[in-house]
């Protein structure tokens, strides 16, 4: 397992690279630069600029510096004050690390993913730190949305085919999957933000500081009464996709050899479902799960412009259209991570699942 | 004469496809004695399958149903059972053994949670009771270190202890019928004969009935008492095992013996076989299901489909010819 986990890292570190190399270039292949703008800025203000961000360097020169400042980890001294504590330096503009923590008067940090260049005062922490939380939390809340409602209709659909409540979960399958995003949000948000009143119609419900930089810190109702129209927009057409494999799959797994051996023992039709058939189906399941979570995190961007959700979508597509390298290259090289992550958690719910699979 | 066990009458099933109504079993009647062993033989998708499951209404339905007949176990009709009734008699009093022994189980639960199944719900002990009598089952059944490998999964298993596992756990509650759906017809012949051992043993200790299905005729002489061949969905013939040997009647069972290898034939010697295919059982048939393949057919056969007739005493056939002979029956 040690090892299974060392050789997945390794692999993960080679992913990010080749990543962060591909984005890199097809970045800096496109025409115009973060400071083009409709109205061209005075030769020497550009040139200030350029050599401010180091642009005016060959793109190699760039590209590993940009390496150096997001993995190599720098220390310093930090000056004692006189109530025998350290004195932390108040973190300049262009220098601001994900990871900073000390350990007696030796200050660690790690990981500079550099400025905004659109949004001078921000670096691309701020919006990892205040935007990103709010997109995950959005991302797994529709996750959560779509695995319980899809997996129970998957399951009900399975076990009473070809009636009423097949028909019915279907057909709300085949509704979610129809259905886009920028139809189903505003139709909520009139229904039940403007007509009914009874939930906001914007906005989100958690702030920062957040549990260990992700979570909610507040999840209770006030939390729910802003997260739910927009998981639900957000959700539905992954639970209808989940629903349908979970159909598909439980049906097949009913047909196996050993349900009818589980019959035989004259177990009980809820044991046969619940104990010998549940666990395979779900196995499919699992393995679209890794994608899914990927599309919703990363997919958030029109949900969170329909709902008011001040999330990381915007700054993802308002980066590309502004060349902001840094941003584009931070915010890639984090779903690129969440992706991975989500990945290797999923091989190991495999193994969870399937005891034939077991990785060495 | 022992006390009847099990008696099926006029047993038929069908299964309704998008071609049409197969006809897999068409009113087959039998009867099980106390400790007796029955052998079922015939080719493949002649019905012996179909009428086990339809006894223990493990037909999946749809597309499958029993459409007509009874299978009365100590007296009570088990087709006529609702699902809670026939639950407490599988696994309990009528246990099943299945053929294939790398699906038939669960490939993400332990062999042992699998083996104690039938004795946690029968026999309402606690979890940890029942996974140490199936301890005590596998060791029964011959598997090494039966208690280590209790926490072992299906896949850990090779094929031959696999079918062990499954007489084990078959077996888990001392049933008075084990139905054998050819458990060895997926191994290889040594362990083959390891496992009819097994049951050869269990079946003297425990004193059960046994219906063996199977298309090995072989197996059956060693074994069986008494045997029923089945062709189409029919019963054609049957009768204590050494008479059918020595003196089959219906000219099926007479080419099923001409087909098996014989240790004493000369090397030259090739194999016979019966010429045609199976029926095909879209439509009930009318004329006797064997006579497009049967070398004394006559005008008859093909009009009259012939009744399951008493021959001797304990020797019925369906047919309307004398193979001996090759006229009409007397």
């Amino acid at each position: 397992m040690g090892r299974y986990f060392v050789r997945r890292l390794l692999w993960m570190m080679l992913v990010l690279f080749v990543v962060s190399a591909i984005t890199f270039g097809l970045m800096h292949a496109v025409p115009g630069g973060p400071f083009s703008r409709e109205k061209a800025l005075p030769q020497e203000i550009l040139d200030n600029l350029n050599a401010r961000y180091h642009l005016d360097e060959p793109l190699v020169v760039q590209y590993a510096r940009y390496l150096y400042d997001v993995m190599i980890p720098r220390f310093s001294l930090l000056e004692k004050d006189p109530d025998g504590g350290y004195i932390k330096p108040i973190p300049s503009l262009v220098d601001d690390f994900v990871i900073r923590f000390n350990i007696g008067a030796v200050e660690f940090k790690w990981m500079n993913f550099g400025p905004s260049y659109a949004s001078r005062s921000r670096t691309v922490n701020d919006v990892f730190k205040q935007q990103l939380p709010v997109s995950f939390q959005l991302g797994m809340m529709s996750l959560g949305f779509a695995l319980l409602l899809g997996v129970p209709m998957g399951i009900l659909a399975a076990l009473k085919q070809n009636t009423i409540w097949d028909y019915l979960g279907m057909s709300v399958a085949i509704f979610g999957v129809s259905v886009p995003v920028i139809v189903l949000g505003p139709i909520l948000v009139w229904i039940f933000g403007v007509s009914l009143k009874w939930l906001p119609p914007t906005g989100w419900g958690s702030q920062p500081p957040y549990v260990l930089g992700l979570f909610p810190s507040n999840l209770g109702p006030e939390f729910f009464k802003y997260a739910i129209m927009p998981s639900v927009a957000l959700g539905l057409v992954s639970s209808a996709s989940i629903a349908r494999l979970t159909r598909a799959s439980l049906l097949q797994v009913i047909r196996e050899d050993y349900i009818r051996t589980a019959r035989a023992k004259g177990l009980m039709e809820r044991l046969v479902i619940t104990r010998h058939a549940l666990k395979n189906s779900l196995i499919p399941v699992v393995t679209i799960l890794g994608p899914l979570f990927a599309a919703l995190v990363t997919g958030t961007f029109i949900t969170e412009q329909i709902f008011g959700i001040p999330g990381m979508g915007k700054y993802f597509v308002t980066s590309i259209t502004n060349r902001d390298y840094p941003v584009i290259m931070g915010t890639i090289l984090l779903y690129a991570i969440l992706l991975v992550v989500a990945n290797v958690f999923v091989d190991l719910m495999y193994a969870y699942l399937d005891p034939r699979i077991r990785y060495d | 004469m022992a006390p009847k066990v099990l008696e099926v009458k006029d047993l038929a099933t069908q299964f309704k496809t998008r071609d049409g109504i197969v006809h897999a079993v068409n009113g087959v009647s039998f009867e099980l004695q106390e400790g007796e062993t029955l052998g079922i033989v015939g080719e493949s998708a002649c019905g012996k399958t179909v009428t086990v499951l339809s006894i223990l209404g493990l037909i999946p339905s749809p597309p499958g149903k029993v459409v007509s007949g009874s299978a009365h176990y100590l007296g009570k009709d088990l087709l006529t059972m609702s699902d809670e009734e026939i639950r407490f008699i599988r696994g309990a009093q009528i246990s099943m053994v299945f053929q294939d022994p790398m699906t038939s189980f669960n490939p993400v639960l332990t062999i042992g949670r699998q083996v104690a199944e039938p004795i946690e719900i029968h026999q309402g002990v606690s979890r940890k009771e029942a996974l140490e009598r199936a301890g005590e089952l596998l060791a029964l059944v011959g598997i090494p270190n039966a208690k280590e490998r209790l926490s072992d999964y299906p896949h850990q298993f090779s094929g031959g202890m696999r079918q062990r596992a499954m007489i084990a756990m078959a077996l888990a509650c001392s049933p008075t019928v084990l139905v054998a759906d050819e458990p060895t017809t997926a191994l290889d012949v040594t362990i083959q004969a390891q496992i009819l051992d097994i049951v050869k043993r269990l079946r003297d200790q425990l004193g059960m009935a046994i219906i063996w299905i199977t298309h090995d005729l072989g197996i059956i002489a060693g074994l069986a008492q008494r045997v029923n061949v089945m062709y189409g969905g029919f019963i054609v013939e049957e009768a204590p095992v050494k008479e059918l040997y020595a003196h089959p009647q219906h000219p099926y069972t007479i080419g099923l013996l001409g087909s098996l290898p014989r240790l004493d034939a000369s090397t030259h010697t090739r194999l016979v076989s019966i010429d045609g295919v199976p029926p095909v059982l879209m439509k009930k048939p009318t004329s006797c299901p064997f006579a497009p393949r049967c070398p004394f057919v006559m005008d008859r056969c093909l009009q009259e489909n012939p009744p399951l007739l008493s021959f001797d005493t304990h020797h019925r056939v369906a047919c309307w010819v004398d193979p001996k002979t090759g006229g009409a029956r007397a």
